[in-house]
């Protein structure tokens, strides 16, 4: 089956993050197709490579690029909710002219209708939220 | 057509389980998960309308956040059905749309 | 209408400003509704707060968005359902809430009102009508 997946928090605050890479890998690991998962809110907050978490905790951030790396996951950080909460990729730093870009490996920013459309693509839609 | 509510807060600081349980049919499922999970306590008051419920909807909770916050079995109330994150998926498959009560 | 057509219900359960939440689902129904999708929006618990008459933000200094919901019409978004016990419960009635127009293209362009109060149980059944539900 086709899911989609929205993650509305980022790391750590909530465990929203967590509970979807867990879903996500599960749904996986059973085969199914995980069409895109889609960050939005607060949730664009999992898409910085500058986190840097104590080491005896889970890395929440390169857990989701390494599952983008194993089963090329398109993981898409919302570009309006990005763009508020400072999460910059190259083509945002030259756009908005800032001096730096942190988006982490295997995320891309882009616009809403990415979810829309993973949306109608999906056989399913699994949202996860505070 | 059936829904998959999920509930993943805990129903003494929010009202999340009470609006979903107003709005669950019969065919449709209440999967708890996160802090959604204590209220299978046994004894409160979210248990006594999960158990009202649970004649016609079925209740599942997510093992790993049970288990994350050391709610012991005899805790729990009895007909509440355990998952893992592949039961999760599952779930999600088998009806046909899920609703977050986030 | 082609097949594809799937029913989208946006599930609104949030008061507008004390977080965000509100304001970006909005964001997201004003791009769904590029993509001729069947669309509706749900408004129960505290999401009714969000149609409230006469919001002024001003000395918050925070963007007012409420006058979009005005739009929504324009959009094609026209199925706004309010859980009349949620209202109720918060004290309040319809006659609170922003009086939202649409021009129905199918009625010589007549305006009619996009607020649609339902009970409880009719919300229940519109969301098991649904393809997709969206929770912001």
């Amino acid at each position: 089956m086709k899911f989609a997946i929205q993650v509305n928090e980022g790391p750590y605050q909530h465990e929203a993050s967590d509970s979807a890479y867990q879903f996500t890998k599960a749904a996986l690991e059973k085969g199914h197709e995980i069409f895109r998962v889609f960050f939005y809110h607060d949730g664009v907050n999992n898409g910085t490579r500058l986190t840097t978490p104590p080491q005896d905790d889970r890395n929440v951030v390169q857990r989701w690029s390494e599952l983008a790396e194993q089963h090329g996951l398109d993981l898409v950080v919302c570009v309006a909710a990005a763009q508020r909460r400072g999460i910059v990729d190259e083509g945002e730093m030259q756009r908005n002219g800032k001096d730096a870009n942190n988006i982490a490996p295997g995320f891309r920013i882009s616009g809403l209708g990415q979810l829309i459309e993973a949306a109608v693509q999906s056989e399913r839609l699994v949202v996860f939220g505070d | 057509m059936s829904i998959l509510h999920t509930v993943n807060k805990s129903p003494f600081e929010k009202m999340s389980l009470d609006s979903c349980i107003d709005h669950v049919k019969g065919e449709s499922a209440v999967l708890l998960y996160e802090d959604g999970v204590y209220a299978a306590l046994k004894g409160t008051g979210a248990a006594e309308k999960l158990a009202s419920v649970m004649e016609t909807t079925k209740v599942y909770m997510l093992g790993p956040d049970v288990k994350a916050r050391g709610l012991a079995a005899d805790k729990l109330l009895e007909g509440v059905e355990v998952v893992d994150y592949a039961g999760f998926v599952d779930l999600a498959a088998e009806y046909d749309k899920v609703l977050a009560w986030v | 209408m082609s097949e594809d057509i799937k029913k989208f219900m946006y599930v609104n359960r949030r008061a507008p400003y004390g977080t965000i939440y509100a304001w970006e689902a909005l964001e997201v129904v004003l791009i769904g509704a590029a993509f001729d999708q069947d669309v509706s929006l749900a408004f129960l618990d505290d999401g009714v707060f969000q149609l409230m008459k006469g919001e002024d933000t001003g000395d918050v200094e925070m963007k007012n968005f409420s006058p979009t919901y005005s739009a929504l019409g324009d959009y094609d978004v026209t199925k706004l359902y309010v859980e009349k016990e949620s209202l109720e419960e918060r004290g309040l009635t319809v006659e609170d809430l922003m009086p939202l127009k649409y021009e129905d293209e199918d009625d010589d362009w007549a305006e009619k009102d996009s607020i649609r109060l339902v009970s409880r149980k009719e919300m229940a059944e519109l969301m098991d009508e649904q393809d997709v539900l969206f929770s912001f």
